[in-house]
């Protein structure tokens, strides 16, 4: 009945018992929780938070939801990261010298790997996407909206299973990818590990389920005349990241299942005994792992596409080397998984190839930086908090490839591979070359969704101690891993690594000032919103001035079906060709529009599917059968019950909502 | 006092920071062949990628300068985004500096491949046959096994300064890597494998060992030395480890693979025959088979094994 409750070796509430930390955190969170439930009760919001978020299928609203989901999600991880910063900058001597002890520690370097990968940087991925991609392509939604509710609320109930695991039972101690046979029952016997699972597969079939939508949604629903090579940059980089993501995903799926197998059903998939294989398990987990990283990167690359031009008042230099980059990258990330493990003794033949096919992909990524450099060459630069974030990347970025390469050279790697060195370099990329990107893509389509611009001195703040906190935090660690130090060190022995460590930490926390800086502007956004209660007034369609991509031609924010009219995409850069041609926007004369139906079952798929991979953690095996079945009954009930007809927004509406805009273009003097 | 050592061996780091010469890092300050070849790959690899790199970021500072929007003087190109010269110089030149690194690593890679004996000039007192030395990581310590002399040790290793080491690496539980940083090379001790890897140390002095991939709670713990000392030291060394009164067989073995934290350095001053072939397969406990064998019969029976198998029936 209580299944692994009853078992003490699970240890299912030791950590709120022994561990302080734990117990103030977990304190803490369901206060918040708690006032935010009271608070929106008070202030009567369940209503509209049911019609207008929950239940939703429009796709700028569910891009949103991402990006908040991903924000709370970047606040846990980066605890995780600072919590390491500190107790490393103390942990010189032994075992007890810092104020964690390994059980402990270990959960966090693994929780901030898996949270910062699959629940902040895929969830914010995929708010850009969802935000971004209809209005670039000049669709009025995604190909299967409900599809998109669904993905979200899987992903949030993953985020919520893995934050589950910090009240109850603990968190895998296992590092982000989870190697046999540390991860199998032998070594984790504990509930960890199940955590682990079922929060990364229920965040792998989300994030699938969005990719079958977006490639979906790019290849046939682009606006008419918008041939592929019309395509904006961003569009290009999602179409591929997204088809990576159908191509590795799976991979990763049948690798967790195969290891599920493992610790539910006693199969030797990939322990020491009955034929099973370690580094089976390896393979397979990086043949996912490595073209995550493209995953990752690519869209990163299509912000910068987009936002050097703007900025620059110039169009992109070089599109078309820009896409056979990004093919050229497509290709070559399934051919470099290898490099993670160089030092497994693969053989001359194994190691030349893997070696060589890494150097290569470096190659179209280097292109890049080229291609936005010239993109500034006799352009008109404007130093706004997105172009800085841009400048910012392209000048780490490069750093970041240069010891990327270093590490691809595998006599190199061999004095490389797992020490901090390598945790400074894949940093130094994701850091540099991912998260300076989203942030920059954040700021830049931030007024497209709200209508205003966030705080610039607090955005130009945020950009600078990040910047500045990322290099002092990590060039010490390239510094450590040359002294020998490897990574996961619970403690150290050597006192002349401290002082890196300290001021490794130093950085870690002027990042965090950065990331206090992003909450104020989001606060004093959200004062904004409660200043006119949640009904957020028309703005200008293009705030940054000399934009290039039809999102810019909407309002801002957009209307529920984006575009009243269907825009004729005739060249490259529609928007900015409309603005040369001088065409004027339709004010009279339009259509009925079809749109969506809400429903509610994505959110209850959602919900039982955290009850089912909690279950399946915790061996209520009665809650496994019952969840599975009800997720089965919700979707069939979705097919045959909801309404899948739509509605209909009467062209009096529309005329309604577009009049609005055309008020506030004329109040401006605007001629659009 | 205390305090001010304390200071003072921070204050003694922060200028080395500063200055990064003299002050001893490890891949840098190589003390063996194999770790100096590395070094200077990475220089050399560093030095080459730096020609570029450093231009491009100057470039990103002075362009975002140059071009600024204040700056109405400079010239204004909106409508300019395609120039094959450029496109020309931007794809050849990295593909250039790949080219020239990938033929470096694949010589490298040639040379230094970790199961290949090295390279060594003989010595004329004909000590430069190979060391060899069995490794097993441990939950978390190492075993490192001399079946040439029949000792084993703990968390210890001694070897003649100039004497090629020949190292065959597994693992009982949990991979690990086996990593000095001064000598070079890393490699997995994988469970069920046997890897080899071959190092020499051309300086005698001690160096600090380390596991380069993380095996769980006691991983921290799993460090040990690397004496590099003269042959008379060895010779002296392998005395003393005789005259240990423990002993290495499977029995103590099996107690070994227990999980435990800081296990002091032991010394082993008789080893089993064949041991180290049985953790390799799997087979140290009575009556269990060994994976050769295991998969001997498995390949018996199949078309397969028949065609392709490197074991010989016939």
């Amino acid at each position: 009945m209580f299944g692994r409750f009853t078992d003490p070796a699970a240890q299912a509430f030791s950590a709120l018992q022994h561990e302080p930390i734990v117990l103030y955190t977990v304190v803490a969170v369901g206060i918040i929780f708690f006032l935010v439930l009271v608070g929106i009760t008070l202030f009567g919001w369940w209503g509209t938070l049911w019609r207008n978020w929950i239940t939703t299928v429009d796709h700028k609203r569910i891009g949103i939801m991402y990006v908040i989901l991903a924000l709370v999600m970047l606040i846990r991880g980066f605890v995780d990261a600072l919590m390491m910063r500190m107790h490393q900058a103390v942990a010189v001597g032994g075992e007890s010298a810092g104020y964690l002890p390994p059980d402990h520690y270990d959960q966090i370097f693994t929780a901030h790997g898996t949270i910062m990968i699959f629940f902040m940087a895929t969830p914010l991925l995929f708010g850009l996407f969802n935000y971004v991609i209809p209005l670039q392509i000049g669709a009025r939604d995604v190909a299967f909206p409900f599809l998109n509710n669904l993905g979200f609320w899987i992903t949030c109930s993953g985020a919520v299973l893995i934050n589950l695991s910090l009240a109850i039972g603990n968190f895998a101690r296992v590092g982000w990818l989870a190697y046999p046979p540390l991860s199998e029952v032998s070594g984790s016997p504990d509930t960890g590990m199940d955590y682990y699972l079922w929060s990364l597969q229920l965040s792998g079939i989300a994030t699938t389920i969005g990719a079958v939508n977006f490639v979906a949604t790019i290849i046939k629903m682009r606006a008419p005349g918008m041939t592929m090579m019309k395509m904006p940059v961003f569009c290009w980089t999602t179409l591929i990241s997204n088809v990576l993501i159908l191509m590795i995903y799976p991979v990763l799926t049948v690798a967790f299942a195969l290891l599920a197998c493992d610790r539910y059903l006693g199969m030797h998939f990939f322990t020491n005994d009955g034929g099973g294989n370690p580094m089976a398990y390896i393979n397979y987990v990086w043949m996912f792992g490595h073209p995550e990283v493209y995953v990752l990167v690519l869209p990163a690359f299509g912000i910068l596409s987009e936002v050097v031009p703007t900025f620059s008042s110039k169009r992109l230099f070089g599109y078309t080397s820009m896409v056979w980059a990004i093919l050229v990258i497509l290709v070559l990330s399934f051919l470099v998984w290898v490099h993670h493990f160089f030092t497994m003794g693969g053989g001359i033949a194994v190691n030349t190839f893997f070696s060589t096919t890494t150097m290569v992909i470096a190659v179209p990524t280097g292109v890049k930086i080229f291609n936005w450099l010239f993109t500034m060459y006799k352009g008109r630069i404007r130093l706004e908090a997105p172009m800085l974030w841009c400048l910012g990347m392209m000048f780490t970025f490069v750093g970041g490839g240069l010891t990327g390469v270093m590490l691809s050279i595998a006599p190199a790697d061999w004095q490389f591979h797992n020490s901090l060195f390598l945790v400074a370099h894949f940093h130094h990329t994701i850091i540099g070359g991912v998260v300076f990107s989203y942030f920059a893509g954040f700021v830049y389509w931030f007024p497209k969704a709200f209508g205003i611009k966030l705080n610039r001195s607090l955005g130009i703040c945020a950009f600078l101690c990040w910047f500045v906190g990322f290099y002092l935090a990590f060039f010490p660690l390239y510094i450590l891993g040359l002294m020998g130090a490897t990574r996961r060190l619970q403690h150290y022995i050597e006192p002349s690594w401290q002082p890196y460590f300290i001021i490794a930490m130093i950085g870690a926390f002027i990042i965090a000032l950065g990331i206090l800086c992003t909450v104020l502007q989001l606060l004093l956004a959200i004062w904004y919103g409660f200043m006119h209660k949640g009904i957020l007034p028309v703005h200008e369609n293009d705030p940054w001035g000399d934009a290039r991509t039809l999102e810019w031609s909407i309002s801002s924010p957009p209307p529920a079906y984006n575009f009243a009219i269907i825009p004729d995409v005739k060249t490259l850069d529609a928007y900015w060709a409309m603005k040369m041609t001088g065409s004027k926007r339709k004010k009279t004369d339009f259509s009925d529009i079809h749109m969506p139906s809400n429903t509610s079952a994505g959110f209850f798929a959602g919900l039982l599917s955290l009850i089912l991979g909690f279950a399946l953690v915790w061996h209520l095996w009665w809650l496994v059968a019952l969840s599975f079945i009800s997720i089965i009954a919700v979707i069939i009930l979705h097919s045959f019950v909801s309404d899948h007809n739509g509605y209909y927004l009467s062209s009096g509406d529309v005329q309604m909502i577009e009049d609005q805009f055309t008020t506030y273009l004329e109040s401006k003097g605007i001629q659009a | 006092m205390k305090k001010l050592k304390k200071i003072l061996t921070f204050s003694e780091a922060l200028t080395c920071m500063l200055l990064l010469s003299g002050c001893d890092i490890a891949v840098l300050h190589p003390a063996g062949l194999v770790a100096k070849a590395q070094r200077d790959l990475i220089v050399v690899s560093l030095l080459l990628m730096l020609c570029i790199v450093i231009p491009v970021m100057i470039a990103i500072v002075a362009f975002a300068i140059k071009y600024r929007v204040s700056n109405s003087a400079a010239e204004y190109l909106p409508e300019w985004g395609e120039s094959h010269k450029v496109e020309f110089f931007m794809w050849g030149i990295p593909i250039c500096i790949v080219a020239v690194l990938a033929v470096l690593s694949a010589y490298f890679i040639h040379q230094y491949e970790p199961s290949k004996p090295l390279d060594l000039a003989l010595t004329d007192d004909g000590h430069n046959r190979l060391l060899r030395i069995d490794v097993v990581a441990l939950e978390w310590k190492w075993l490192f096994i001399y079946p040439e002399y029949g000792i084993a040790t703990i968390n210890e290793i001694y070897a003649p300064t100039g004497q090629q080491v020949s190292l065959q690496l597994t693992a009982e539980n949990t991979i690990n890597a086996f990593w000095v940083p001064k000598l070079g090379t890393v490699l997995y001790a994988m469970p069920q494998m046997n890897a080899k890897l071959h190092l020499v140390s051309e300086e005698d002095g001690q160096f600090s060992g380390i596991s380069a991939n993380y095996s769980g709670e006691g991983f921290s713990n799993m460090r040990f030395t690397w004496n590099s000392v003269s042959h008379d030291d060895f010779n002296h060394w392998v005395a003393r480890v005789r005259q240990s009164s423990v002993t290495l067989d499977s029995s103590t073995y099996l107690a070994l693979t227990q999980r435990n934290k800081n296990t002091p350095v032991t010394h082993f001053s008789e080893i089993e025959k064949n041991l180290y072939y049985r953790i390799v397969n799997r087979c140290v406990v009575q009556g269990s088979q060994c994976n050769e064998y295991l998969m001997r019969l498995a390949a018996e029976k199949s078309l397969w094994g028949e065609l392709c198998s490197v074991f010989n029936f016939k």
